[in-house]
């Protein structure tokens, strides 16, 4: 077995472990530092494709400042262990065989898909070598993506003018 | 350099989509829940790299840096949402939340 399949297995491992542990977590401190667990893997593996500027960026805004806003929304409201409620009955009995009926379906569709097609062999228009290029991707966003890339920016800002109002203080 | 099958990265987001679809709906917890919004964003950013990756093509790399702006947009929004609900209501389940249920 080659070294990137025993990378791959060994952080797909520790995200589905951090995912696990998400849903198993009473309170939302444990939710938060396993999500961070999550994150951080699959930053190793976007590295693992190749893809470095998108792990940069998976580490910086995601893990750093994405998820310190969460522990800091934690932390402020003082969240504790999770109350339990009555479970409704149509959740039950409903959602259990949907539940079931997606996993199913999922399951089906990606045994149907062939396990041949391997990364890293695309002759396709584009990038070549072993890595994308951080250069070829900015040059993509500045001149393709331009347009998308400044809406972006006013809904950052609209974003936070949104939060600001929405968290302030009403007289 | 890779030679790691692309379905084996499908597998994974699959995988880590559907916990993510469990947390959603089996957590009571509002912050719990955006968490599992996030991890699901995640799995689907998984699978845009994989793709790029497969087919060697960077709009999926851009399509991915986009969906990190949107989901740090709507975290901001959402916690901000979150504070303004706990200071109304004085409680993170979202079962107590519940003004709009017949």
């Amino acid at each position: 077995m080659s070294l990137p399949f025993l990378l791959f297995f060994a952080f797909a491992l520790v995200a589905v472990l951090g995912a696990v542990l998400l849903i198993l977590a009473k309170e939302p401190i444990h939710s938060a530092l396993s999500l961070i667990l999550v994150m951080v893997a699959l930053a190793v593996l976007y590295l693992l494709l190749g893809a470095e500027f998108v792990a940069a960026v998976q580490i910086i805004v995601y893990a750093g400042a994405v998820m310190v806003l969460f522990v800091f929304v934690i932390m402020l409201l003082n969240a504790g262990v999770e109350e339990r409620t009555n479970w409704s009955k149509i959740a039950t009995w409903v959602g259990t065989p949907l539940a079931f009926f997606l996993l199913f379906e999922l399951g089906h569709f990606l045994g149907r898909s062939k396990a041949g097609a391997a990364i890293g062999t695309g002759s396709g228009p584009g990038v070549s070598g072993a890595a994308f290029s951080t250069a070829e991707l900015s040059k993509l966003l500045f001149t393709n993506y331009l347009f998308p890339f400044e809406a972006t920016s006013i809904l950052i800002l609209i974003a936070i003018l949104g939060a600001m109002i929405l968290a302030k203080k009403e007289e | 350099m890779s030679v790691v099958p692309v379905s084996y990265y499908l597998i994974l987001s699959a995988i880590l989509f559907g916990l993510g679809v469990v947390a959603f709906v089996f957590k009571r917890n509002i912050i719990t829940i955006f968490m599992a919004i996030e991890l699901m964003l995640n799995a689907v950013n998984l699978a845009f790299v994989a793709f790029a990756r497969a087919w060697n093509q960077l709009d999926g790399l851009v399509f991915v840096f986009f969906v990190i702006v949107v989901a740090a947009a709507e975290a901001a929004v959402g916690l901000a949402i979150v504070m303004t609900i706990v200071h109304n209501r004085q409680t993170l389940n979202v079962e107590r939340v519940n003004l709009l249920k017949l």
